[in-house]
Parts: C-alpha cells; structure tokens; sequence
C-alpha cells in the first residue's frame, strides 16, 4: 500500500485515523472555523436550526468583516451588524472590528491563528491560502460553516493530489503571482478539481512567505482542494513571529506517496504572466502581448496585498507617476501592512505617483465597491478572478497580473512589465 | 424529492458563481431576492422564462469560483429542480448538497442534452431521460453518506438527527 500525501497525513491525524486513501469520506476535528461578512450572516441564520445552540469553542472561530467594509450600503451594515451581534452574544475571541480587520487571509496568519498542522475550514474560498504554512485549509459554504461553528467538525472526500517540484530562483520582476498564474495557463481552471496540490523542492527556499501565500491563495483557481507547502526554515520563522503561542506540527509527505501527476517548474524560466479575460486560465506573457490600454490598476486583495507586493508596486512607482486618465488604487490588506507601509515611505511613493490609497478591503476584487468597472472598461489587478463582470459591468475586462505588472501598466497606461520603464 | 421534470436551460464551461449571483447582490441573504437575479451575466433572459421545476445543464466545472452558497440557494429558489454537468467545482458541489439541491454528474447527458428539451431524472436511480429525443443516461450515483445528507434535506437536518 502506498503512503500519504502531506495533505492527507493532516486529514488523517484530525480524524484519529493512522491511514487515510483518497477517496475515502471522513470527519475530521477542526483547529479554526472562518467567515466573512458575506458568508457569516447565511451561516448564522443556519445554525439557529440546530437542536443544541451555541458554538463548540468560542476561540476557534473567526469572524472578519472584509469585503463590504467600511459598510459601503444599507444591506451590507446590517449585514455586519449581524455578525458583530453573533460574536457578542458568542463572546467569539477572534472577531475583527474595522480599525482591527484585514483581509482575512492576510489577516489571520499575521495574528497567529493558522500554523502548520493545522485543519482549517472557511467560508471563503481563497481559505487554501494558509496551506503557505503546511497547514490544511479549505474553502467551505456557510453551511458547513455553520455545522463547523456548531461540532467543531466537517466531513471531508479524501483528495488524491497534484506535485510540483519547484526549482531553481525567479528573476527580479517574477514573483508568486507569475508563478501561480503560470500553473493554472498550464493545467486549466479545473486542472486540479478535487484535488491537493502539493509544493515541493529546492526552489521554495527561493520563494518568500508572501509569494507563497500568494500561491496557495489561487489553488481554487485551478480548481483545488487545496495547497500547501513544506514547512521550512522561513515558514518556522514566520510562525515564531506571529504565533510564538501556538504549537505547530510538520508533516511532511510519505516517500512512496503516490501522485496523480507530477509537474516541474523552474522558477528561472519563468517571464511576468498575464490572464486575460475571462478565465485565470487564459495566460500571456509579454513576448505576445500587443498594445492593451487599460482604464484601472488595483494593487491588493487577499492574493497580493501583502507587504512585499507593495513594496515591488513601491519600486516600480519610485520616481514615476501614473499616466494621465489611469486610476490606480492601492489596497494594503491589513491595517498592520497599512502601518508598515506607511513606516517604510512606501504610502508617500503612492500618493507621489498619482495613485490612491484605500483601508484594507476585498472591495474592488469582487465588483463591490472602492473601483468598480463601468462598461468597456479594461483593469489590470493584483486580485485572482477576472470573470465575466467580476470587478463590475458585463463588458468590462480584468487582466490578472502580479503587483509589478500592475504597477509598471499604471505608469504606461497599457499593459506592461517593469522593463519597459527601464527597471 | 424522488423525480423531477422540466424544461433545460443548457450553458457551456466553467460557468461561475460570479454569473450565477453576482456580487452587487451579495447585500442581501434573501432566497428571492437572490433569485430574481439568478444567471443575470450570462443569460438576461434566465429569471423571466424560468418556470418551477426547470433543470440545468452545463459542460464541465460548473459553479467555479467563490464559495458562495447564494449561488446554490440563487438556482434552487428560481425553481429549478436539478443541475446535470460533466463536473462541477468542488465547493458548489457541497454547498447544493449541504442546503438540498439536486445535482448529477454525468458527461454523456451533458453531451447529448439540448436547451428547450424535456428531461426528467429518477433520483434513486440516477437515471436522467431526454423525453425530447427519447435518450435515457446513467448518472453518477452519490456515495451512501451524501445520499443520507440528501435524504435528510440538508446537512443541518442530517446532524440534527443524529
């Protein structure tokens, strides 16, 4: 018989089993439960049809308003106030207030709530970012967050996997996003259905905490189950900062784990990649990318909001500005990033350049609000879905892009990559 | 439920949870209200023809995108009775069986099926006939576990239960 995956090692180990095979239907103990604002206020009303009330552990849920706040409208504060007035009446730990939230999964490594080993359920589908730290974290509907919130338990298909041998170091403008986006051109938005998609090999080490939450953030976007990445020297470091609490436990792969496929990819090879509209799957890079001119830049979301996205977006806008009639719009995804931003003159750089700075929000990504799309409109976005009418009208278009690209096209006002400003 | 019969409303690819209830109405948590814009990206017309007991059909990796289960709740309170596709995406896939909305994988159905044909499927069996062209396909059965989840109208019920 073969040996488990990473993935399924965590499975196993959260539903008291020595060995699981994929396939197999199991329920599993979990270490947090997520919602947001959008999710949250249809779980809630779920779990009141429970027979037994209340949540299994108040400190294992987490609660983050992100995607419509600031309440951008009546619906959506009423929303909020649904999941602040659940999180009172629950004495929920981990509730983040506007003035505390972030984008959650930006979020909830930063304050320490996911380290490797852990079993992680959200309401959110970008949920697999935490598998960045060697955690298993999926996304969920409300309500299995709801039977989540309620049993401390899911019920999960055992997923068979996907390896990537990762090798070799990324050039100065390739970042996680190139990385990601380049996968997905390769195997298709349903190229990882059901499945883990397991990181491995010494090109990693070349890949920082942020490009691998980047990484594992799109893993839905291939279809997956989830992704995850071996924990190293650098994600060890990363938990001691931000969750010098919590114990970890690393799991690594069995030797004769068996793989449904395996793909290499070298880092070095790899130029800055687009998706164009509609799919993450649709993919370019420059060498056949002719002239886009373009309306929006967003800089931000849970895929590329982080520090060092915006200190690339920073180094690319350093003694350059937006081209005249391009809107750029810089979204640090916590208020933490927000701070270190502004410590490190990265928020003067924006400001000088032209472009407009927004307190953390998912606003833009999913056409909420805080640059929405009127017809015909053409953004390029840091964000990680350009479906039909995602950011906004019907016809507008999304180019997907990592935050050097988007920095680079709001200076050109067309689709471009960092060395044609001469970086 | 036991059967269903209706009208197929038939999409391609990849249909998303973003065309299925688009974000601007992600406000609200009101079945109805999300109904009433059920597929409004990708088919305008989808809300005004749709009548009580009408099926989907789509081709593969249908419901992609976000975890939202307005998308699921959206097409169940439209009045639509089942959704047949090559595949669906994996979170969409939960969520109807979570909140009782009846959906088969099954490739060959999703081939052969037109939109405007009558279907009616069997969900016992998992038989699905196109009473338009007179062709019956097998659907992929559900493992014994979601069928009781199913059976229980839900998964809220199915733990209640235990």
């Amino acid at each position: 018989m073969s040996g488990m995956t990473m993935s399924q090692k965590i499975l196993a180990s959260h539903a008291g089993l020595e060995k699981v095979t994929a396939g197999q239907l199991i329920e599993a103990n979990l270490d947090l439960v997520l919602g947001n604002d959008i999710t949250s206020p249809v779980a809630i009303a779920e779990l009141k049809k429970f027979t037994k009330e209340g949540v299994f552990d108040k400190d294992k849920i987490a609660l983050v308003p992100d995607h419509f706040v600031p309440n951008k409208d009546i619906k959506s504060a009423e929303n909020c106030k649904c999941v602040r007035e659940f999180a009172i009446r629950n004495n929920i730990t981990n509730y983040f207030e506007v003035g505390k939230m972030g984008i959650e999964h930006a979020l909830l490594p930063e304050q320490g709530l996911t380290v490797a080993g852990d079993l992680i359920i959200g309401a959110d589908s970008h949920t697999c970012t935490y598998g960045a730290l060697g955690a298993f974290s999926t996304g969920i509907g409300s309500t299995d967050m709801a039977a989540g919130m309620a049993t401390g338990k899911a019920w999960f298909k055992v997923p068979s996997a996907i390896k990537f041998n990762v090798i070799g170091k990324p050039s100065k403008w390739v970042s996680g996003k190139d990385v990601i986006l380049h996968i997905i051109g390769m195997i298709g938005v349903d190229g990882a259905l059901y499945k883990s998609m397991e990181f491995v090999g010494e090109g990693i080490k070349n890949l920082s905490m942020d490009d691998r939450f980047t990484i594992a953030n799109m893993a839905i976007e291939a279809g997956g189950k989830n992704g995850i990445f071996p924990v190293d020297d650098l994600a060890i470091a990363y938990m001691k900062e931000h969750a010098p609490n919590r114990k970890f436990v690393v799991y690594e792969a069995d030797e004769d784990a068996e793989y449904d496929a395996e793909y290499t990819i070298d880092l070095s090879a790899l130029t800055p990649t687009v998706a164009f509209p509609h799919l993450p799957e649709n993919t370019h890079t420059f060498d056949d990318i002719d002239e886009i001119k373009i309306d929006q830049v967003v800089i931000g979301s849970c895929t590329n909001g982080r520090i060092d996205d915006l200190r690339i977006a920073a180094e690319v806008l350093t003694d350059h500005h937006v081209a005249d009639g391009i809107r750029c719009i810089v979204i640090p995804a916590t208020q933490k990033i927000y701070l270190q931003a502004m410590e490190e003159g990265l928020i003067k750089t924006f400001i000088e350049a032209g472009a407009i700075v927004s307190t953390p929000t998912c606003g833009p990504c999913l056409g909420g609000y805080m640059g929405v799309l009127a017809s015909k409109e053409r953004c390029v976005s840091t964000t990680n879905r350009n479906f039909v009418g995602r950011m906004g009208a019907i016809d507008s278009e999304i180019y997907l892009a990592s935050p050097a690209v988007a920095a680079a096209s709001a200076v050109t006002g067309k689709l471009s990559q960092p060395s044609e400003l001469g970086l | 439920m036991k059967s269903a019969k209706g009208t197929v409303f038939r999409y391609g690819d990849n249909v998303d949870t973003d065309v299925i209830i688009p974000a601007r109405y992600l406000n609200s948590t009101d079945a109805k209200e999300l109904a009433k814009h059920c597929m409004e990206d990708i088919d305008k017309e989808f809300v005004s023809k749709v009548k009580e007991g009408d099926i989907i059909v789509a081709d593969k990796n249908f419901g992609c995108g976000s975890s939202r289960e307005h998308a699921p709740i959206a097409i169940k309170a439209a009045g639509v009775s089942c959704v047949i596709a090559k595949s669906f995406a994996r979170i969409f896939y939960r969520n109807s069986i979570n909140i009782g909305l009846p959906i088969i994988e099954c490739e060959e159905a999703a081939e052969a099926i037109k939109a405007g044909d009558t279907v009616s499927i069997d969900f016992d069996s998992g038989v699905i006939t196109d009473e338009t062209t007179g062709k019956s396909f097998q659907g992929q059965a559900f493992p014994p576990f979601m069928q009781k989840i199913i059976d229980s109208e839900g998964l809220i019920n199915y733990i209640n239960a235990q």
